[in-house]
């Protein structure tokens, strides 16, 4: 009986695609490398200039802050701006996403085709496209923001969308609901916290973008990293990057809290 | 009243949910269907309502015909048919009081609920749901504080505040300890006979069919193999309808008093 048993166990799976998935992985990284002709020999004589760099940009330019204030303020209001907009645009985008809130499906994979070739464009991209059309200042990089944001809340909101208890919604039909009482009643409750989540997850992500998009002429302090660079101004850069940081780190931390508290 | 006539469901893979059923449900009537999991209980409720679509034949609530009603006819009958779950489906994270309102939706204007701008008199409605079922208290609760009974309750609550007509109620009780049960069936028996609500309540235990239904109706693989009054349903035809003799597990321990 006992050899019979042992007889009938199972093969244990083959291990062999974990090792090519490695092999293959490692190629790439090397074919990369060559590529590039990036090699770890560089990397050391660039360690020299680096260390230049560094001493240049120490110490920093203090009284650059009070110059750049304003900057940052727009930087801010940018983002703020952009996620608002975004996050607005969203609701509609994700509903039409989500296949069990939209029935229809010619409806449902267009619209994640359309949701998909928009975040394939990166966001400083997107504001250089929008400088083009706009000219230099806010506007085009609050543009750029809204349609970055709406691409990430979008996403996120179909995905948990999708996950929903469908329980509520079928009570909601039984009921003799419409759709837009459907939705109201049985989707919003079950995803306005998370909705909020996504949209305080994005502003954080959008202070950090926003603060880049003035080296394509998109506004706020992104200008300032610009023209300090191009002067050699590196003691001010450094200002600049210290202040980001800053403000990066405010935010974030005020954001996760926030988002600790609603879910 | 309820009329099934000539009622066939077949799944796409080629079988057959609910096979020929012709079944007349009168008003006030408390009907419970019987039979082991997948004989079609739960599809043929969801049809009454069309949760679920029907291929062949029609259903008809009141003389008007929900197999092909469409849009706001559809959505104006089922505001008359009221329906309880096994998993309650109330929305958890907010309170009673707006899990019961939501029961009046079909009354009014689609801007006007989605503000939340229920009228006082649906209020009063909500409350005395809530009075009737004895949660009143809980109203400004939020709904996951809730215990399953108290929360199949408030599901009861937003039948009533629905003012249906019709209440169907699927498995009800199977997620319910035998206590709560108790409490849900006898709610549920009351409105019967204090409202007049036609009542077809699913049932997995014979002795619960027993106690509070009227009328018993048998199903096995999609088809009426029993329809009669309690009196008639003994433990013979139980055997037939399960198509064996009735095992202990399908009878309710009696909570104790």
């Amino acid at each position: 009986m006992i050899a019979n048993t042992e007889l009938k166990r199972p093969k244990p799976p083959s291990r062999l695609k974990h090792y090519l998935t490695a092999v293959i992985l490692l190629l790439i990284l090397w074919g990369s490398a060559v590529q590039t002709e990036s090699t770890f020999g560089k990397l050391i004589q660039g360690l020299p200039n680096m260390l230049d760099l560094l001493k240049e940009m120490f110490p920093p330019d203090w009284g650059y802050f009070a110059k750049v204030t304003h900057a940052m303020l727009e930087t801010i209001r940018m983002a703020l701006l952009g996620t608002t907009f975004g996050a607005i645009l969203a609701i509609p985008v994700a509903l039409l996403c989500a296949g069990n809130i939209t029935r229809a499906k010619w409806i449902v994979y267009p619209m994640r085709f359309l949701l998909n070739l928009n975040r394939t464009i990166p966001d400083l991209l997107m504001a250089a496209l929008f400088v083009a059309i706009f000219g230099l200042g806010l506007l085009p990089g609050i543009f750029a923001l809204m349609l970055f944001s709406m691409g990430i809340i979008a996403k996120l909101a179909y995905e948990a969308l999708e996950a929903i208890e469908k329980g509520p919604l079928e009570a909601m039909t039984a009921v003799g609901a419409n759709k837009a009482q459907w939705i109201a009643f049985g989707v919003v409750p079950q995803i306005q916290a998370h909705y909020m989540s996504f949209v305080l997850y994005t502003f954080e992500i959008n202070v950090r973008a926003a603060a880049i998009l003035g080296l394509v002429g998109a506004g706020g302090i992104g200008h300032y990293y610009e023209v300090t660079l191009g002067f050699l101004q590196y003691d001010r850069t450094s200002t600049i990057v210290l202040y980001t940081l800053a403000v990066v780190l405010l935010i974030d931390y005020a954001s996760m809290k926030l988002r600790e508290r609603l879910l | 009243m309820i009329e099934m006539v000539n009622v066939t469901k077949t799944y796409p893979n080629g079988t057959k949910g609910l096979k020929d059923i012709n079944l007349t449900i009168g008003k006030g009537e408390f009907v419970a269907i019987v039979g082991l999991s997948g004989a079609g209980k739960s599809t043929l409720l969801r049809s009454v309502n069309r949760l679920h679509e029907i291929s062949e034949g029609e259903i008809l609530i009141d003389g008007k015909s929900i197999t092909q009603a469409k849009g706001k006819e559809l959505r104006m009958i089922r505001r008359d048919i009221g329906m309880i779950f096994q998993s309650f489906n109330l929305v958890k994270r907010v309170s009673v009081l707006r899990n019961v309102l939501a029961g009046r939706v079909g009354y009014h204007s689609t801007l006007r609920t989605i503000l939340g701008l229920f009228p006082e008199h649906d209020v009063h409605l909500a409350f005395n749901a809530l009075d009737r079922v004895n949660i009143a208290e809980k109203a400004y609760s939020r709904a996951d504080e809730l215990s399953g009974g108290q929360q199949q309750r408030v599901a009861i609550a937003r039948v009533l505040a629905q003012e249906a007509k019709i209440i169907l109620a699927d498995e009800p009780v199977a997620s319910l300890d035998p206590l709560t049960t108790k409490q849900v069936m006898d709610d549920l028996k009351m409105i019967n006979e204090e409202l007049g609500i036609t009542t077809i309540v699913n049932l997995h235990f014979v002795n619960l069919a027993r106690s509070y239904a009227t009328r018993i109706i048998g199903l096995r693989a999609g088809e009426v193999v029993f329809d009669g009054p309690v009196s008639e349903a003994t433990d013979e035809v139980f055997a037939e309808i399960y198509g064996r003799p009735i095992q202990k597990d399908e009878l309710l321990e009696e909570p104790v008093a």
